[in-house]
């Protein structure tokens, strides 16, 4: 259940000041804050049993090796796949980077087309440039809506016999609406094809079960959900992992080799972690993954939901403040200041303790839809609270005399 | 220009070269050296232009989008340097950084650039209001090292 005043123990970062105010992070679809237990864990593993992976030749050894499989079974169990099919990564950029070129760059061919949206970060857009330019197949994307959204009758619409990988994100970090996979999924295996989701923004809010969407890749990053940074999850369906190229080679993905070079390969997850792995990471992940279960997703998220929708009320009554995406289900507010550059509405909020980003988006969006080079984006999570709204909306009142912070 | 100008004054001159911008344009011109200044952690990118001739700036001027301080700061920057030698311009860009990292500097070469000097309370904001400066280093860094190539 979401406690705050728990939340206020657990998270140091909490108890923190910024420019002098109490600090407000509302830039969780960057990064989030740690709680204490997630170091502990870490902590752990380097005064307790300290020893690498794989070398289970003394009792140290062998029980960081049982800690190891423990994450990796967390976090199979909180996604719902087998254990032997999570993959530990550096993060999203990487899992998904490691399907392009270990899956994408293998089996397409010309003619074959992938297809995206303009909605996507580009960490799930250029790999896939990579693989275009390399196989010669195509890139398409998938039209949005007015609003920006992705329907499955979009999708419907954009398939063919030649679409071979539909790449798209759960919850976009911009526009921040949640995409019905599930049906999705149906859609594009109905043509053969296979739906790689990219799920940094919405794992880490939302319960997602990998059985129940029938997605056949998944990525996400440690750190947004609590964990330490440097480490990701790339999920895929056992079958396909078996066939792709591992990204790497090394110690530790391979059975036995000779100098003829014949290499067998170990079998899927072993097979893509080449060298020591990020031990701590996965260790402190799983913590964290502990952590989010015991309040709950589902608690989560419904908390998210009616913090958001406390959050844009209060900035529908002001009227210098514009909404892009007004009706979107995540956590992801995108706004400007009338009349103020986005990043000069950043540093003003940071000038009153509060962290909130500024970015420009692709050309195609931002002509599009939101009709301005830059947006400001402020992001919530499960321990932000009314009082940060409250700060953040007041700040964002008194936004357009920006300069202020600049004298005061 | 006197360091006491009141806060409100620093605004005004802020928000004027910000709205409107000195020097800003893209020359068609290829005697001009050109630097593109792209901040990889915010959304500045702007190109900044120099044309020296006889070792005078004869022209500086810049382009692309940014926020109000860069801006601002690059317009400022454009105004203090056209007519003066390289040497004169140097001068006035160290003294303008010294102004930023708070050390002490000579107020009399910065005219309006003075009303950057609160930056440094915002550590976000320097790179705002030194990014065009740093182009501009550069260029005339570049232009130094052609003619030492020349000769």
């Amino acid at each position: 259940m979401i406690n705050y005043r728990q939340f206020l123990v657990d998270f140091p970062m909490l108890n923190k000041t910024m420019q002098n105010h109490r600090l407000v992070y509302l830039d969780n679809a960057a990064t989030s804050f740690k709680p204490t237990i997630v170091l502990d864990a870490i902590r752990d593993y380097y005064e307790n049993y300290c020893a690498n992976t794989h070398r289970g030749d003394y009792d140290i050894a062998h029980f960081a090796d049982v800690n190891y499989d423990k994450a990796r079974q967390t976090v199979a169990d909180f996604i719902n796949a087998d254990k032997s099919e999570v993959v530990f990564t550096a993060g999203t950029s990487m899992s998904i980077n490691m399907i392009a070129y270990g899956y994408g760059m293998k089996f397409l061919k010309p003619g074959d087309e992938i297809l995206l949206t303009e909605a996507e970060h580009a960490s799930n857009v250029l790999p896939w440039f990579t693989v275009a330019k390399e196989t010669g197949c195509t890139i398409r994307y998938i039209p949005l809506t007015k609003e920006g959204r992705l329907t499955p009758e979009n999708v419907e619409k954009a398939m063919n016999e030649k679409t071979k990988i539909v790449a798209i994100a759960q919850v976009t970090n911009v526009l921040g609406y949640v995409v019905d996979i599930k049906t999705i999924s149906k859609i594009v295996h109905k043509y053969g094809a296979l739906i790689m989701v990219d799920g940094a923004q919405s794992v880490p809010h939302i319960k997602v079960d990998v059985k129940d969407l029938d997605c056949d890749f998944l990525s996400f990053s440690g750190h947004k959900m609590c964990g330490p940074t440097g480490i990701g999850v790339m999920y895929g369906k056992y079958e396909l992992l078996k066939v792709m190229e591992p990204l790497m080679s090394g110690g530790g993905m391979n059975a036995r080799f000779n100098t003829c070079g014949e290499v067998t390969l170990l079998l899927p997850p072993a097979k893509f972690e080449a060298g020591t792995q990020n031990i701590e990471g996965a260790i402190g992940l799983a913590a964290a993954i502990k952590y989010l279960d015991k309040i709950g997703m589902d608690n989560i998220e419904k908390y998210e939901k009616g913090l958001r929708d406390y959050a844009i009320s209060k900035l529908k009554e002001l009227d210098n403040v514009i909404l892009y995406n007004e009706t979107a289900e995540s956590g992801i507010i995108t706004f400007n200041i009338k009349d103020v550059f986005a990043q000069d509405a950043a540093t003003y909020l940071n000038s009153r303790g509060v962290c909130v980003r500024s970015g420009q988006h692709c050309a195609k969006i931002l002509m599009d839809f939101l009709g301005t080079v830059a947006t400001v984006r402020a992001s919530l999570y499960f321990y932000n609270t009314k009082e940060d709204i409250d700060v953040f909306v007041d700040a964002c009142k008194k936004a357009g005399d920006f300069l202020d912070a600049y004298f005061n | 220009m006197p360091i006491s100008i009141s806060p409100m004054m620093m605004r005004q001159i802020i928000m004027d070269h910000y709205e409107h911008p000195h020097n800003k344009r893209t020359p068609n011109d290829d005697r001009y050296l050109k630097i593109n200044m792209n901040s990889a952690s915010c959304i500045d990118n702007i190109d900044v232009f120099l044309l020296v001739e006889n070792g005078i700036v004869k022209d500086c001027c810049f382009d692309g989008v940014g926020c109000t301080i860069s801006t601002a700061s690059t317009s400022i920057m454009t105004d203090l340097v056209v007519g003066k030698t390289l040497e004169e311009a140097k001068n006035i860009i160290e003294n303008y950084k010294k102004m930023i990292a708070e050390d002490e500097f000579d107020e009399n070469l910065l005219d309006e650039a003075i009303v950057f000097i609160n930056t440094s309370k915002q550590a976000s904001r320097i790179k705002c209001a030194t990014i065009g400066w740093n182009g501009l280093e550069e260029l005339i860094n570049e232009s130094e090292g052609e003619k030492h190539e020349q000769k």
